[in-house]
């Protein structure tokens, strides 16, 4: 079965206050060499069937409506090998 | 007969009980509504109120938007049907893009409960009509994802065709863009307010009684009809 990874992110233009509160956890623990720290979601879709341009197109639809609200977040889709 | 107004059980919904008693005390009639079904009971009027709807998986709103009822409600506010949201419920009504723009984690990361200062600035929307125009009230405000988040376009649009309902004062308790508390639509009918009006209604519970007027607004609206 194939699966599919759907990563979404906060648009960079948008406070991404969990990162900062990670970032800041980082520092006080002496990782001082990282610069940001910005916090996302991965959703994994295992798909039944081919993943072809339609199947594709399908997962692009979702991710739009359900699994990312574009005013305030990006998304990439990508087809990950077994 | 006294107008109807629907108030939505999301699972999570908190203060669908508060809402049905501001409404009540406004002079209409409570309906509850369920989220799994697509009957509005032929109410005048729907309330989408504060809470966790579906424990804010995913993004607050974001699942109940989806739920057979904001099907019914999505149509039914388009076709000029009043539709409230509070808290979770403005929440709701952003992810339904029934209103612009989106509701972010606060940008201090708390959660916030206290009353909170707002002045009203916009007195002809379904539910501010019988305010004063930029009266003073003071309502309790509760969420931990409160700030509200517009490109600068959007937000000039709003600010230029006087669609921001409420502004924070004495304050920004979220980092809601523009001290944005509450906004409306372009026809007015929809309303989304951060803070929670339901929980100052009655003398000896909350800060104030200003949270009724949200109520009386609609109801004088719907009798006026």
């Amino acid at each position: 079965m194939a699966r599919v990874v759907v990563d979404v992110m906060l648009k960079s233009e948008i406070l991404d206050p969990q990162g900062k509160a990670v970032e800041r956890a980082a520092d006080r623990l002496g990782y001082s060499t990282i610069a940001s720290v910005r916090q996302g979601k991965r959703f994994e879709l295992q798909v039944d069937g081919p993943v072809d341009e339609a199947a594709l197109a399908s997962i692009h639809e979702l991710a739009e409506s359900l699994l990312a609200n574009t005013v305030i977040e990006d998304f990439t889709v990508r087809v990950e090998d077994n | 007969m006294s107008p109807r107004v629907g108030v939505v059980t999301f699972p999570g919904s908190l203060d669908d009980r508060d809402a049905q008693r501001a409404i009540r005390l406004a002079g209409a009639e409570p309906v509850a509504l369920w989220h799994g079904t697509t009957d509005l009971s032929k109410v005048d009027a729907v309330v989408l109120p504060g809470g966790f709807s579906y424990g804010d998986y995913l993004r607050a709103g974001a699942i109940a938007r989806f739920s057979p009822i904001m099907t019914s409600i999505i149509d039914a506010a388009n076709d000029g049907m009043p539709v409230f949201g509070i808290c979770n419920g403005f929440q709701v009504l952003c992810e339904s893009h029934l209103l612009p723009g989106a509701l972010t984690r606060n940008d201090h990361l708390h959660f916030i409960c206290r009353d909170q200062k707002l002045r009203i600035e916009n007195t002809t929307s379904a539910f501010t009509s019988g305010f004063a125009a930029n009266q003073e009230i003071v309502i309790p405000l509760k969420n931990g994802e409160g700030s509200y988040i517009a490109d600068e376009r959007t937000l000039d649009e709003l600010e230029a065709t006087g669609r921001i309902i409420a502004r924070y004062i004495d304050g920004n308790p979220n980092g809601s863009r523009r001290d944005i508390a509450g906004i409306t639509n372009e026809a007015g009918n929809v309303v989304g307010l951060m803070p929670h009006p339901e929980h100052a209604v009655e003398a000896g519970f909350g800060p104030s009684l200003d949270g009724l007027t949200f109520f009386t607004s609609v109801l004088s609206r719907l009798v006026n009809a």
